[in-house]
């Protein structure tokens, strides 16, 4: 069980940018993706700003390749668009060479579409092609659609928890690798913006009506955004002689159990989280050079989550940044979009800023890093994710030695 | 990886509540959309919470508290559920809401309800359960994604107790939505108890909630071993299938003989019978074959069901008349397999044993 | 007054789901949040909605709740005060 988890491949999709590269330049002109809503008709275009993806579903169908007939949701296309960038990273050519497996979590799944089509479902009247929209309703059906493209057999599943589905998906995949059950796997998630989900937002009141401000004591909520992530995962075995970007070093999951939405004031849930994956690295907190937090411009959240970091690191904080307000809060992806990003980190050193942030909080003991860091060694980062529910995990990256 | 059943909960379309009844007395719905006997949750639930709860909640919350008393457990190690559809009765009210009311005068109880891990998260909640929590939701592979995380985490070896559930909710109008891309009977008369019988395509709905206690430590109240579990994605033949099922049996030292009863998923859908057929005449043709989707109707957790059966046909040492397919060959019943698919893309084997 | 107060035990009942309560075991100078009728944060947002639907009152800060939401009386006299 003390096997190694290599990331031998990385594929990102997010409001800044399609692919790796354009995510760096985003990162380096402090260039946020977040603005109007354009590809959603909703009566919150223009009051709320989000971070969407500039390009439609028929665009996205044709960067993954496919051709027109082969469109589906917008949370399977993104999907298969980083998982595709991941898998070529990782300079696979025969997928079923060894026993490779997909672990990809979603919070809205097909509902980007469902919700245009509900109504006309339920009318017997009407009927067309759409209907094969039904079955892209379910969370697992993005999953297959991505395994079945990069032809993905062995292994398959899909999690769901909330805002922190990601990083379980990334835990779960490392699980299955150091059960030896396979060799590799492709570990992610993926979401897209729907009216649901802005509206879900809206109705508990979180949604900043200007650019978010993580960590800002004059925070007003959260921008939603929408994209995927995803990495390959190996077993050392299975890595050898391969480009190694970082190592999984650590992860942990934990519940809050406090409330169905808000997390506990002293953030007791991120606490164990944090505290378990430093555990699993074998790592003391003061070895930790970069926190990407979750921070998602909430009042709850980043005092909480403040709170538990405090605690952990003895109010000893090393460089921390929510990414946040240049991607929007990504619900089921954000967690592997920011793994992306901690290991962009670990590869380039170099630690990405915590946009729109002012005023400090005085009930924390730091201030998150607010300009481009470019000149510290990165060896580990610590990248939280919590969701409703509850749910709260943490994951650390490590530097390959 | 194994560990020992040694609690279970379940609300079904049965009367399965009773932990120690055995389907004494078989429901016949004679429906084509089976919905589930509920309990009476006053003591089983706490009532500030359960006022917002939404039915596959309270029958969820309520299968995972009779669960955790038949175990004895207060606070279970870790929390895992599966659930391909989530909470859909909150979901279609929200949903239904913002088209209605053209997104205007929404509340937060559906919307934050809706989401796919609310089951777990509510268990935790209510006994203050910090533990690890996770929530797979794979269409025919979700709860069979959550047993493999049971069965991982006890051989990590720090949790000793684990709850793993499977949850879904049939509405009436998603009913009619699946309805129209062939998931059910068209015929109007589909008498459930012959289901097996049938020779038409579509199935029955169902729905269901089952909550199981895997231990690392065999108990007395111990319903059977859980040795294993495979998913098989799409298989492209029969020769793939039995192999993956030799692969399980034989990590065990056994092979298909050793096998006293299956449990196969079939659901009176003609389209999908094709892999049940082949094994009952091949592999385990010497084995008892039961069946189950004509108690609990077809759903994406129905395996949940099944292993509920299992454990409870090795724990009784009896088979139901009501399960059979053809006759009971088995003097005893030690090893049970677990054959069910989703729609054939889906497939799943579970192998249970006695303590 | 005593109108709008027993129309809003009503609306609470209803849109909070307090189905085993009725109107006269509401006290209206009870706190409605921790003790007495012990709704949440949920609830809070429940009845700024139940405000802006059926009182035509828009509240944009959810922290101003806290005072208008102290009991049943309270919020009536927000209504009658804030009714255009």
């Amino acid at each position: 069980m003390s096997s190694k988890i290599y990331i031998t491949g990385i594929g990102v999709i997010s409001a800044i940018g399609n692919d790796v590269a354009e995510t760096l330049a985003s990162f380096e002109q402090l260039s946020s993706g977040i603005g109007e809503l354009k590809h959603i008709r909703s009566r919150h275009k223009g009051v709320v700003p989000v971070g969407e993806i500039k390009a439609t579903n028929a665009e996205l169908t044709a960067m993954a390749g496919l051709g027109p007939d082969k469109e589906s949701t917008r949370t399977a296309l993104l999907g298969l668009i980083a998982a595709q960038q991941a898998v070529k990273s990782a300079g696979i050519k025969n997928i079923k060479e060894l026993r490779t497996g997909i672990v990809s979590a979603t919070s809205v799944g097909g509902m980007g579409i469902t919700e245009n089509l509900w109504m006309d479902y339920l009318d017997p009247e009407k009927s067309g092609p759409w209907l094969k929209y039904i079955e892209a309703h379910e969370c697992g059906d993005s999953t297959e659609f991505i395994a079945d493209a990069l032809g993905i057999k062995e292994y398959l599943t899909t999690i769901s928890t909330a805002c922190s589905s990601s990083a379980n998906a990334i835990m779960f995949g490392a699980r299955l690798i150091k059960h030896g059950i396979l060799d590799r796997v492709i570990v992610g998630g993926t979401d897209s913006m729907s009216r649901f989900t802005i509206n879900g937002f809206m109705t508990l009141m979180i949604l900043d009506k200007e650019e978010c401000k993580p960590f800002d004591s004059q925070r007003q909520g959260l921008n939603l955004g929408e994209g995927a992530g995803f990495i390959v995962i190996e077993s050392e075995k299975a890595a050898k002689g391969k480009e190694i970007y970082a190592e999984l070093s650590g992860y942990g999951n934990s519940n809050d159990a406090y409330h169905q939405t808000a997390s506990s004031p002293d953030g007791a849930g991120a606490f164990l989280a944090m505290e378990k994956a430093l555990k699993v690295s074998g790592l003391k907190p003061s070895d930790i050079d970069y926190i990407n937090a979750h921070g998602t411009g909430t009042a709850i959240n980043d005092l909480s989550e403040g709170t538990a970091i405090d605690r952990i690191f003895s109010n000893k904080v090393p460089d921390i940044s929510s990414t946040k307000a240049f991607t929007g809060h990504t619900l089921g992806a954000c967690a592997a979009i920011e793994a992306v990003f901690s290991i962009l980190a670990i590869k380039h050193n170099i630690i990405f800023p915590n946009l729109n942030y002012k005023n400090p909080m005085h009930e924390l003991s730091f201030k998150p890093t607010i300009s481009l860091k470019i000149d510290k060694k990165i060896n580990h980062v610590l990248s939280n994710s919590f969701g409703f529910g509850g749910n709260t995990s943490a994951l650390i990256f490590s530097r390959h030695k | 990886m194994e560990a020992y059943i040694k609690g279970l909960g379940i609300v079904s379309p049965q009367k399965t509540f009773d932990t120690n009844d055995f389907l004494s007395e078989v429901v016949e719905h004679n429906s084509k959309s089976l919905n589930c006997i509920e309990p009476s949750y006053k003591e089983l639930l706490n009532p500030t919470l359960a006022r917002r709860m939404s039915r596959i909640i309270k029958m969820s919350i309520a299968a995972s508290t009779v669960c955790l008393r038949d175990a004895k457990i207060e606070i279970p190690d870790a929390i895992m559920t599966g659930t391909a559809l989530g909470c859909l009765e909150d979901t279609e009210k929200f949903l239904l809401a913002i088209i209605e009311n053209e997104e205007q005068f929404l509340t937060p109880t559906s919307f934050i309800q809706s989401t796919h891990n609310t089951v777990s998260a509510q268990i935790a909640l209510q006994l203050k359960c910090m533990n690890y929590n996770f929530t797979y939701v794979h269409k025919g592979f979700s709860f069979e994604s959550a047993v493999l995380d049971g069965l991982m985490t006890i051989a990590e070896g720090e949790a000793k107790n684990v709850l793993v559930g499977g949850h879904d909710e049939m509405t009436e109008k998603f009913y009619r939505v699946c309805d129209r891309i062939g998931y059910w009977k068209k015929e109007d008369d589909v008498p459930t108890m012959e289901l097996f019988e049938s020779k038409t395509s579509g199935s029955i709905a169902g729905e269901g909630a089952a909550f199981f206690m895997l231990s690392h430590e065999k108990t007395e109240n111990c319903y059977a071993k859980l040795r294993g579990i495979k998913t098989i994605y799409k298989p492209e033949s029969n020769i793939e299938i039995e192999a993956k099922i030799s692969e399980l049996l034989s990590s065990k030292g056994l092979t298909a003989n050793d096998i006293d009863v299956v449990v196969y998923g079939i659901n009176g859908d003609c389209r999908y019978d094709k892999t049940y057929n082949h094994l009952k005449d091949s592999l385990f043709k010497k084995s008892t074959s039961t069946y189950f989707k004509h108690l609990c109707g077809e759903y994406q957790t129905s395996g949940s069901f099944a292993m509920w059966m299992a454990a409870k046909m090795i724990k009784t040492q009896t088979i139901p008349s009501a399960v059979l397919i053809g006759k009971n060959k088995s003097k005893q019943i030690k090893n049970v397999l677990i054959y069910n698919t989703f729609l054939d893309t889906d497939h799943s084997v579970f192998l249970l044993s006695q303590c | 007054m005593d109108a709008l107060i027993d129309q809003l035990k009503g609306e609470i009942i209803e849109q909070l789901n307090l189905e085993d309560l009725k109107k006269e075991d509401i006290d209206a100078d009870a706190p409605l949040f921790g003790e007495g009728l012990g709704l949440d944060s949920i609830d809070a947002l429940e009845l700024i909605v139940l405000l802006e639907k059926n009182h035509g009152i828009k509240i944009a800060n959810p922290a101003d709740g806290k005072k208008i939401f102290q009991s049943i009386r309270s919020m009536a006299e927000f209504i009658k005060a804030n009714k255009k």
